[in-house]
């Protein structure tokens, strides 16, 4: 398969500076202690390279550290062995390049969506005029202009995504990661929102990680896939996905290469779901 | 044959639908107020008739006649101990004073300890211990301690409400959202901006309900203190009432109290429903 290209994508850390990869995760392994005391790990020899402006997806079975990955590159979590590095430079707390969007309603429930999206910009030092200014315009972008002054309830799921995204994007992240945050919306509504974040993305030069374990969002959206094993969670392998863009979502999933490109990944992640699964089922949980 | 479609009647509009609906729903408003007056004057009508027939006697359980007299001399004549608003505005002083102070100290105390593991684990066994003990016993201590002025009832009411606003705070604290804080740090928020911006506006609704719950005990707080010993107050009024063998005072300044803790029970309302304007309607009220 030419167009396809499996490889052990280990490549060694380049020098900072302007052509360093946007992220490096090098050898990290990372292990923690659960509250009953017991070490487990989480992420075991891991390697990835994201090059500045790369869409990486990273897909594995359910719990098997897919967000460890996210957590380290934020700098929430430290690893235990290894190293990670976000522009050459490496991970010492929060960077303020890196921007977050969450699986869960992160959003701040008591602030209108036009305080949520000024959130950003507000704790930064910004004016505050400039930055509702800033946020206004964000919240065109994501069409919610006409519902600046709700309160996140009276949203709907899909909205409050957008809300969500717009919250992420004006702080102009380099480095944008995402951690399952289409898996709580309708089928439809993710559809919608999958093509909302190519076009928020395009032009902005970010890298981005997204994590998902449903296979075709990362396909119709990666430039490259990491296929994690199951837990402790290392990487399977790495698929580049040429299929051109723009994308248009709605569209892609009938389109005849990416189904072959389907169905190579998932071959490849077959097996480690099963692991996954068969390990749920003896461990009894 | 059946016909499952009955040309006949019209189908109602739904303008039709929503008059019936407001209907109904003026009608059971007007059922539940009815039930309400009824069930009072019954209580009311019937105490009152009890102790005329003397079923039972009024000197020992006062009457609403005899209460409602009580009450009325009060406002006209003043009580022994001075006009009858001094004692309430007394009392609510040290109310307030002490329902403040309790407050403000307990929620600050409860953000510090919710936010710092170290002290939380380190001052959790004396809060513990401080907190069972009970409280009204502090009373007596604080009289000797401050003598028969105000400073010993707000003393009392401070640590009355100190206790149930401070676990609140705490507690709300504790169940603020992991993913907020992240996303509030991601976002660029230092820990100040967060503790203000995320962590205190979480723990709001504990802490606004243990404020309902704490303007209670503050009363209680007062009124015990003045019992205890006070040179005005309608706790005093309470007890100089107790020591004349008069139920009626008893009763008449019980009911003042009540009056009292309603309106401000009103007032506390109000604010938090100006406070948590972005919460959804609870489905009861949306009526």
């Amino acid at each position: 398969m030419p167009l396809l290209t499996p490889s052990r994508d280990v490549q060694r850390p380049a020098a900072a500076g302007a052509a360093a990869p946007a992220i490096e995760l090098v050898n990290v392994s990372r292990r923690f202690v659960t509250p009953e005391g017991k070490a487990m790990t989480a992420l075991r020899d891991f390697d990835m390279v994201v090059g500045q402006g790369e869409f990486a997806c990273v897909v594995g079975p359910t719990g098997c550290g897919k967000s460890t990955t996210l957590n380290l590159v934020t700098g929430l979590a430290r690893p235990s062995a290894g190293e990670v590095r976000v522009m050459g430079q490496p991970v010492g707390g929060v960077d303020p390049g890196v921007g977050f969007v969450f699986q869960t309603d992160a959003l701040f429930p008591w602030r209108s969506v036009l305080d949520n999206v000024a959130a950003g910009p507000l704790y930064r030092g910004v004016p505050r005029k400039e930055a509702y200014e800033k946020a206004r315009d964000w919240i065109a972008r994501v069409h919610l202009a006409k519902f600046e002054q709700h309160y996140p309830h009276q949203l709907s799921g899909g909205m409050r995504k957008r809300v969500a995204l717009a919250q992420t994007f004006i702080n102009e992240p380099k480095i944008l990661l995402m951690d399952e945050p289409f898996s709580a919306l309708d089928v439809q509504t993710r559809t919608l929102m999958q093509d909302e974040l190519l076009a928020l993305w395009s032009g902005t030069g970010a890298s981005v990680v997204f994590v998902t374990h449903d296979l075709e969002e990362a396909v119709a959206l990666a430039d490259k896939v990491y296929v994690l094993t199951a837990g402790p969670a290392t990487v399977k392998t790495v698929f580049n996905v040429d299929l051109p863009r723009p994308r248009v979502m709605s569209e892609i999933r009938y389109d005849q290469h990416f189904v072959e490109v389907c169905k190579v990944i998932w071959d490849a992640l077959r097996e480690e779901v099963q692991i996954g699964q068969q390990r749920t089922m003896d461990s009894g949980h | 044959m059946t016909d499952m479609t009955m040309p006949s009647r019209a189908v109602p509009s739904s303008e039709d639908i929503e008059t019936a609906a407001r209907a109904a729903l003026a009608r059971r408003k007007r059922l539940v107020v009815g039930l309400r007056v009824g069930i009072l004057v019954a209580v009311l009508a019937g105490w009152e008739i009890s102790t005329r027939l003397e079923w039972i006697d009024p000197f020992f359980f006062a009457s609403p006649s005899g209460i409602f007299s009580q009450i009325a001399i009060w406002i006209t004549d003043g009580t022994s101990q001075g006009p009858l608003w001094e004692q309430v505005l007394v009392t609510l002083e040290e109310t307030v004073l002490g329902f403040l102070i309790g407050a403000v100290g307990g929620v600050a105390c409860g953000i510090l300890l919710g936010r710092n593991k170290l002290l939380a684990d380190v001052f959790s066994i004396y809060i513990k211990i401080a907190n069972s003990v009970p409280r009204v016993v502090l009373g007596s201590i604080f009289i000797i301690a401050f003598g028969l002025g105000m400073a010993s009832k707000v003393a009392l009411a401070v640590v009355m409400v100190f206790f149930v606003v401070f676990a609140n705070a705490f507690q709300g604290v504790r169940e603020a959202d992991r993913a907020m804080i992240a996303n509030a740090q991601i976002l660029g928020a230092s820990p100040v901006q967060i503790t203000r911006t995320v962590i205190i506006p979480s723990a709001m609704s504990w802490i606004l309900a243990s404020l309902h719950v704490s303007f209670g005990f503050a009363l209680v707080g007062a009124v015990v203190g003045e019992f205890l010993g006070a040179k005005k107050g309608i706790g005093l009024l309470i007890s100089t009432a107790q020591g004349a063998f008069n139920a009626n005072g008893v009763f008449a300044a019980m009911i003042i109290l009540a009056v009292v803790a309603l309106v401000v029970e009103f007032a506390i309302t109000w604010v938090e429903n100006h406070l948590v304007r972005w919460k959804p309607t609870p489905f009861h009220e949306q009526t």
